[in-house]
């Protein structure tokens, strides 16, 4: 079967916009006249939990679900997260990664272990293409840590590994995000430049 | 008509109104709860929608507008239908003058359920038809046949998404407002002999039902969404699948391959003549389902039936995992094995990472529900107590380190098991632990068992004002409808004098002096007594309160981390830290910390 899409992964923590960066995503590949499936969890996942959303645009494809060893893209909005969902990525794919780790409760109580350098350190070696996003100087730029995932989705843009322009997702936040808040998400897509 | 990029609830709220429905209820449950909040949001005027108290209310009320005329939309969780089942078994022998579309949210995995309970088998249980749509865009089409063909038969109709339906997102077009059909409902017509249920009108409405099923065997076999597609020349072999895990299959059909696929989108009654179709000239099937084998058990009884030379394979034979979600990958190792070709899954070799973080999920920082807990803990130290849980996001109490949640079974369960308990472990001290929207789904006629037979029990209200597990709807406490009317909050209070009980006690858990010694007092008196912890919701209520640590006061012993396990609490430079960005001031671990290090709880 033919499956010229794009397969991008957003990966994250409940809270943290993961599911506003795949909104933007498809709405994109919408204005772009693309056909679009999308996937996320959501419910008892969002309390803290791990939370993964797939998009799948400009081909041809049976299920929003992704194959492990098919993703182009990981946009991890956590060290840790990006490297549960490497599995996912394939040969000569991308990781756009927020270098900020959210420490679980279990970790935090000493219940479990989670060193969040190992976790760059293994995407250092194991992705091919690695960006690596300065979460606190992106916030300092911003005044804010709560349009990370906006900036993070302007880093994907930025290097080509999304396959959307810019100023395509600057579109799809005019649309989709309300007016009071589109111009600091505007700001947040061209906060980092790589 | 106009594309839009709608989730799969979105999608089937915008069918049933494209479809003409008048009557909306249902009880928030994930993963259905967005298609009554879409219907609130996209309906024109004249469509009612409500969240009912529970799942049966929902049932019968729109059982009540059907028997109008209208079209008639119920949605829940799986689960749910449990609670709904009684009105429906009923409702199966007397049907409907409008339409009735009973909309179920199947969990397999489970992701946010109890159980792995199939409807499609509660479907053949009580006889009524099944759709199962495999698609965004097709629930959309498809919830609209549904409304036609229970206008049709004069029948409820069962339409059971699976949470990937649900959750997943298409572009889809769909029709505006001004193409909806419209239904004008003829009334209430008084018709004894019909809507009364009595032994002579079940036998022989039973027959009927009967009848019709056997019809809808063959008109299934015409419907559309029922396909059989050919993959290569002169196919041996075929697969038979249905919902998500079309896509699953499709996804994992190779070029070269030569096979005959089944999509089965109405299990129930199963399409007997396109399956004889589908099974013509094969030697093997294989059943890819989620759930109960309901294709395959359908297979393999048509192959015996009509004497066919042709193994069916699938759960019952060992080839597909009997439990459990299926995904592109598991699918694809199925289908290798079952098409004999080199395996096609698993992704690059990797070297193993070093130990993810283990995340499950948590009561937010902030939660109201973390203080009561904990008051209670408190309250209880050194005494034998059972912590009956409930269904909610306070059945998150029972992690570590607040660890207050014994048992959990389903809604308004709790109740029952701390009386149940007491009763054969007499010196436990008994709670249960109810939210506001459970108490008023389920947890009164506890409190009423309860009461009436003398048992010995604390019951506490978790009361923060919404639905918040399935995403903050409004319920009878809350004074506000789905639609956002203002109407006349119901007081749990005033229920639970109402019912007798003497000892009700309103209490805000972030006082924790006075909560740990009210709940110590009330505890200790006789019978059936209560506690409502009231407190809203964190991510409902916002608040510009923050708390900071004093690091010159701080000596790091960890108190605040180990007690409460609140998100926002953390460790830094051998200091408590706490995050501004999650802290809503809540000050529970200002009243933990033992050198007062902790503070600035006042608004910023």
């Amino acid at each position: 079967m033919n499956k010229p899409s794009k397969n991008v992964i957003v990966a994250g923590v409940g809270g943290q916009g993961t599911v506003l960066a795949g909104r933007l995503i498809a709405e994109a590949a919408m204005q772009e006249g693309l056909s679009v499936k999308g996937a996320e969890t959501i419910g008892m996942a969002q309390r803290g939990g791990s939370v993964t959303s797939f998009i799948r645009f400009g081909g041809e494809c049976a299920t929003p679900f992704i194959k492990k060893g098919e993703a182009d893209l990981i946009l991890g909005f956590e060290p840790g997260e990006c490297v549960r969902l490497l599995p996912y990525l394939g040969d000569g794919g991308a990781a756009v990664v927020l270098d900020r780790a959210v420490m679980p409760v279990s970790a935090l109580t000493g219940a479990s272990r989670y060193e969040p350098s190992e976790m760059i350190s293994y995407l250092k070696n194991r992705v091919d293409r690695l960006v690596l996003i300065d979460a606190e100087s992106a916030a300092r730029a911003l005044g804010t840590s709560k349009c990370l995932n906006v900036a993070l989705l302007g880093a994907a843009a930025r290097s080509g590994a999304l396959g959307l322009t810019v100023e395509r997702l600057a579109s799809a936040v005019k649309a989709v995000i309300p007016p009071r808040l589109t111009e600091i998400n505007l700001k947040a897509l061209n906060t980092v430049t790589l | 008509m106009r594309r839009e990029y709608l989730m799969g609830n979105e999608a089937m709220a915008l069918g049933a109104l494209a479809a003409g429905v008048g009557v909306v209820c249902g009880y928030p449950g994930t993963p259905s709860s967005e298609v009554i909040s879409t219907v609130c949001r996209r309906a024109p005027e004249g469509v009612y929608a409500e969240w009912s108290v529970n799942e049966k209310a929902a049932l019968e009320t729109a059982a009540g507008a059907a028997y109008c005329g209208a079209r008639t939309l119920v949605t829940m969780k799986q689960v749910g239908l449990n609670v709904a089942s009684d009105p429906l078994m009923s409702l199966a022998y007397i049907g409907v003058k409008g339409a009735m579309v009973v909309l179920v949210a199947d969990d397999p995995g489970p992701i946010s359920s109890q159980t792995e309970q199939d409807t499609r088998t509660f479907g053949m249980y009580s006889k009524l038809p099944v759709f199962d749509p495999s698609g965004v865009a097709e629930a959309y089409e498809m919830i609209q046949d549904a409304f036609d063909l229970s206008e049709k038969y004069g029948t409820p109709v069962i339409f059971r998404p699976t949470t990937r339906i649900d959750h997943g997102y298409e572009a889809v077009t769909v029709k505006e407002p001004e193409e909806y059909k419209k239904i004008t409902p003829a009334g209430f017509v008084r018709d004894p002999a019909n809507l009364v249920i009595f032994p002579a009108l079940s036998r022989r409405n039973h027959a009927l039902i009967e009848k019709r099923n056997e019809g809808l065997k063959t008109e299934f076999s015409a419907y559309g969404k029922n396909e059989i597609t050919e993959y290569g020349r002169g196919a041996k072999v075929g697969i038979a699948t249905h919902g998500g895990s079309l896509g699953y299959v499709r996804e994992n059909i190779a070029d070269g391959d030569s096979l005959r696929l089944f999509k089965v989108a109405t299990p129930f009654p199963f399409p007997e003549k396109l399956a004889l179709e589908f099974l013509d000239g094969l030697d093997e099937v294989l059943c890819v389902e989620e759930l109960d084998p309901v294709i395959e058990r359908a297979l393999t009884f048509t192959a015996g039936k009509y004497a066919l030379p042709v193994k069916i394979r699938g759960k019952l034979t060992g080839d597909v995992a009997p439990s459990g979600e299926n995904s592109p990958d598991s699918v694809a190792a199925v289908m290798d094995s079952f098409l004999k070709r080199k395996t096609t899954t698993g992704g690059r070799d990797v070297p193993a990472p070093p130990a993810l973080p283990v995340r499950p999920p948590v009561l937010c920082a902030g939660c109201p529900h973390r203080a009561s807990f904990y008051a209670v803990k408190l309250a209880m130290k050194g005494r034998k107590a059972l912590f009956a849980g409930d269904i909610g996001c306070y059945t998150l109490g029972n992690a570590a380190p607040l660890d207050m949640c014994d048992t959990c079974l389903c809604m308004g369960a709790g109740l029952g098991i701390a009386q149940g308990v007491k009763r054969v472990d007499p010196d436990t001290c008994c709670f249960a632990f109810v939210g506001d929207s459970t108490f008023f789904a389920s947890g009164i006629s506890g409190v009423i068992n309860a009461f009436y037979n003398q048992a010995d029990m604390t019951l506490v209200i978790l009361d923060n004002s919404t639905t918040a597990m399935t995403g903050h709807q409004p319920h009878p406490g809350t004074g506000v409808t789905a639609t956002g009317q203002r109407v006349t909050p119901v007081s749990a209070e005033k229920v639970l004098k109402a019912i007798g009980l003497e000892t009700v006690v309103t209490l805000d858990p972030l006082d924790l002096k006075t909560a740990v010694g009210e709940v110590r007092r009330v505890s200790e008196k006789p019978g059936v007594k209560a506690i409502i912890f009231k407190s809203p919701c964190v991510a409902i209520e916002k608040t510009d309160r923050r708390c900071t640590v004093d690091e010159n006061k701080c000596v790091g012993c960890r108190k605040c981390i180990n007690e409460l396990g609140c998100p926002a609490l953390g460790m830094k430079d051998g200091k408590a830290h706490i995050d501004a960005a999650q802290c809503t001031g809540c000050a529970l671990c200002a009243k933990v910390c033992p050198v007062g290090a902790i503070g600035g709880d006042e608004d910023e």
